[in-house]
């Protein structure tokens, strides 16, 4: 299962093939570039050992594997553990990507970073690694996005980071990544895309998979030395899938359950929702092959979810296979079911999820509802959720009049 | 080198040869199909000829056309918002060929409209419908040699992009799966933007090179192009107007223009983009 991606950045085989290069020509020479360069840092141990250093000292690795007592007890069934990467600095998992791909663009000679961003933690991330490493910063984030979640719009531009309103098409986070490759195309020489998600052109997926890997390689570690054995299930929310690659991926060969969690927005029978996988299609978007959502003439159709991190019409390639082959199963959760979620987090431990993070904790309940107590769930947390509060004061009075 | 399959019958051979015969580039008019809607969109693609374009470039709307400045972006959005789909744009050019038997045209677009619709399906529709040519913007020839064979069979031809940032070393993969003719982008950006002009280059501190592109960046990349092929060059991104358009006539065997045309169409209805038209083409008869 670790084989993937092949040569052409590819997973899987025959029509259940995902990924790819589907890329306009001015990019596909400087792909190719990246692609090199990478290979070249991933076997160097000085960038290696660089990395691992910001990543203790700087973002605030490992995080803790905490588990969580009072959620376990409320649904009665498996051990519940949280992965703290809403601990990172930052306060979500998106660091651990936006660090490895910054080293790579100064390895490179790039000073110049460009990215998308939905929620704005990718952003945030990028713009604080940014400003870290002395790099000029520029952060592509819809109309919509913006609104929704201005605290962290603030804090991109206090960290220095130019952040470029996108309003063409839905202004969501798939325009951001539309108007960022765009910017690229006009920029190449001296810019680097820092792609906040396990999709894109290759190498990207893989890249930010073996970045965000480090969530994985720790719980791995942490499981094993707290209880000798591996976790039965992982658990984490799927938007473009970076956190939930970056959990499952040092467990593939292993047999342990992975589920992915999809954004079900108003409920999938509504037609609003972000679950690609669930919903959707295979196709071709900004630069791989991968589940749409799209309607029969070909054309994106929007997402829905409550979390912005979510709203994304399609996912990660390696995602689409792990889905096709089996090895992963992928539902949905809803809006109000993550809203929920995020209450329950709150009182039972203490801990204010993000959004995207609460459509995991979800499911985790469901499932660890139907175990004994011998088995053991890991859960993503990907995020914390203070970006949300005006989201979840705009909700939850509603929410809570409802129980 | 490979050997390119030139149909002697095509149309555009045969318009290619034409111009090499009247010793002039030829103007590739650019429109979105079904914009504002199917009618006009009609209207305009029957009216473009007379008014001097040589070859059509219609557009397939797209989402999420990536490769794509604000006015085509615009076009696309106001052809899908009006039922514009991949059938009916088939449906334009079989309406188109009742007329005209003889521009060629040639569809530009993304991969996944086209995926959804069936690539062979799409593929004998297009041929069916008088389309002679394709330029896929997403579909790099390291995925695309399946589609290029079939479309090759029926006798359409597809449209290598080359940009400056292509590396000689990669320019025979393009061109092996190339014909009908070469489409060089001028410039690293998206279509309906500014050429960076060489002061704004100096200004910029950039080393002249692949990002820097000034005029003659392009002659040399033209001149590179015709040792590797045999197929004419057309040259876009980045035409806007008259002199422009005059100058890279001087060296190409084609210009483009696109976003300007879009534009014209926009605020000007089927009359300004008509206009626009006939001025480029004659600043191109007059290039050489």
């Amino acid at each position: 299962m670790t084989d993937f991606p092949d040569d052409n950045g590819f997973f899987g085989s025959g029509d259940q093939r995902y990924g790819g290069r589907y890329l306009a020509e001015t990019l596909v020479p400087l792909i190719g570039e990246i692609e090199a360069a990478y290979d070249e840092a991933r076997a160097d141990p000085a960038f290696q050992t660089r990395l691992a250093d910001l990543q203790r000292d700087y973002v605030g690795r490992a995080t803790p594997l905490y588990f969580a007592e009072r959620l376990s007890a409320h649904f009665g069934g498996a051990r519940i553990y949280l992965k703290r990467e809403d601990l990172n600095h930052t306060g979500a998992h998106k660091i651990n990507n936006a660090l490895g791909q910054a080293l790579l663009a100064r390895r490179m000679g790039r000073n110049r970073l460009i990215a998308e961003t939905g929620a704005g933690m990718h952003g945030v991330a990028v713009a604080t690694v940014a400003a870290r490493l002395g790099m000029q910063c520029k952060i592509y984030m819809g109309a919509t996005d913006i609104a929704r979640q201005q605290p962290n719009v603030q804090r991109m531009r206090l960290l220095g980071a130019e952040v470029v309103p996108v309003t063409s098409g839905t202004a969501t986070l798939k325009d951001a990544m539309n108007e960022a490759l765009r910017a690229w195309v006009a920029s190449v020489d001296d810019t680097f895309y820092v792609i906040g998600t396990v999709a894109g052109p290759a190498p990207y997926p893989r890249m930010v998979r073996d970045f965000q890997s480090v969530i994985g390689r720790e719980t791995r570690e942490q499981m094993l030395a707290r209880t000798e054995r591996l976790p039965d299930t992982l658990i984490a929310c799927v938007g473009g899938g970076s956190n939930a690659m970056g959990l499952f991926h040092p467990f593939l060969d292993d047999a342990v359950e992975l589920i992915g969690v999809e954004a079900g927005g108003e409920g999938l029978a509504s037609g609003r929702h972000a679950a690609s996988l669930n919903g959707g299609a295979p196709g071709i978007l900004h630069g791989n092959r991968t589940y749409l959502l799209q309607d029969d003439d070909g054309q994106i159709e929007d997402a829905h979810s409550i979390s912005a991190g979510l709203d994304y019409p399609g996912v990660g390639p390696e995602h689409a296979w792990l889905h096709d082959s089996g090895r992963a199963r992928y539902i949905a959760v809803n809006d109000d079911e993550a809203l929920a979620a995020v209450t329950l987090c709150c009182r039972l431990e203490g801990i204010l999820p993000a959004l995207e993070s609460a459509h995991a904790l979800h499911e985790a309940g469901r499932q660890a509802a139907a175990r004994s107590a011998d088995a053991s769930i890991v859960v993503c947390l990907s995020g914390r959720g203070d970006k949300d509060m005006q989201t979840l004061i705009d909700h939850l009075p509603a929410e809570e009049n409802r129980s | 080198m490979s050997v390119p399959t030139v149909m002697s019958e095509s149309r555009l051979t045969r318009r290619f040869e034409a111009l090499r015969q009247a010793r002039r580039a030829g103007l590739i008019t650019y429109a979105m199909a079904g914009d504002p809607e199917t009618g006009t969109g009609r209207h305009l693609l029957e009216s473009l000829p007379a008014a001097g374009a040589d070859i059509i470039e219609l557009g397939m709307p797209f989402s999420d056309p990536m490769a794509d400045g604000v006015a085509i972006q615009r076009a696309g959005q106001r052809a899908l918002a009006a039922g514009q789909t991949l059938a009916r744009t088939l449906e334009d050019v079989r309406a188109f060929r009742r007329h005209d038997d003889d521009t060629p045209i040639v569809l530009m677009g993304y991969l996944n409209p086209i995926q959804r619709f069936g690539e062979t399906r799409f593929l004998e529709a297009a041929a069916d419908a008088g389309v002679d040519g394709l330029i896929l913007v997403d579909l790099p020839p390291e995925h695309g040699a399946a589609l290029t064979a079939q479309a090759r069979d029926l006798g359409l031809a597809r449209i290598p992009l080359v940009a400056p940032t292509t590396p000689p070393a990669r320019l025979p993969t393009l061109l092996a799966q190339g014909n009908g003719f070469v489409y060089r982008i001028a410039y690293n950006g998206v279509t309906g933007g500014q050429r960076p002009s060489t002061e704004k280059v100096l200004e910029k501190g950039l080393e002249p090179g692949r990002d820097s592109e000034p005029e003659n960046a392009l002659a040399a990349g033209i001149a590179h192009l015709r040792q590797q092929t045999p197929l004419p060059v057309a040259v876009g991104f980045g035409v806007r107007d008259a002199a422009t358009a005059g100058a890279v006539a001087r060296q190409a065997d084609a210009v483009v223009v696109g976003s300007a045309l879009v534009e014209a169409l926009e605020t000007g209805g089927v009359e300004g983009a008509l206009a626009l038209t006939r001025t480029l083409a004659a600043a191109i008869a007059e290039a050489r």
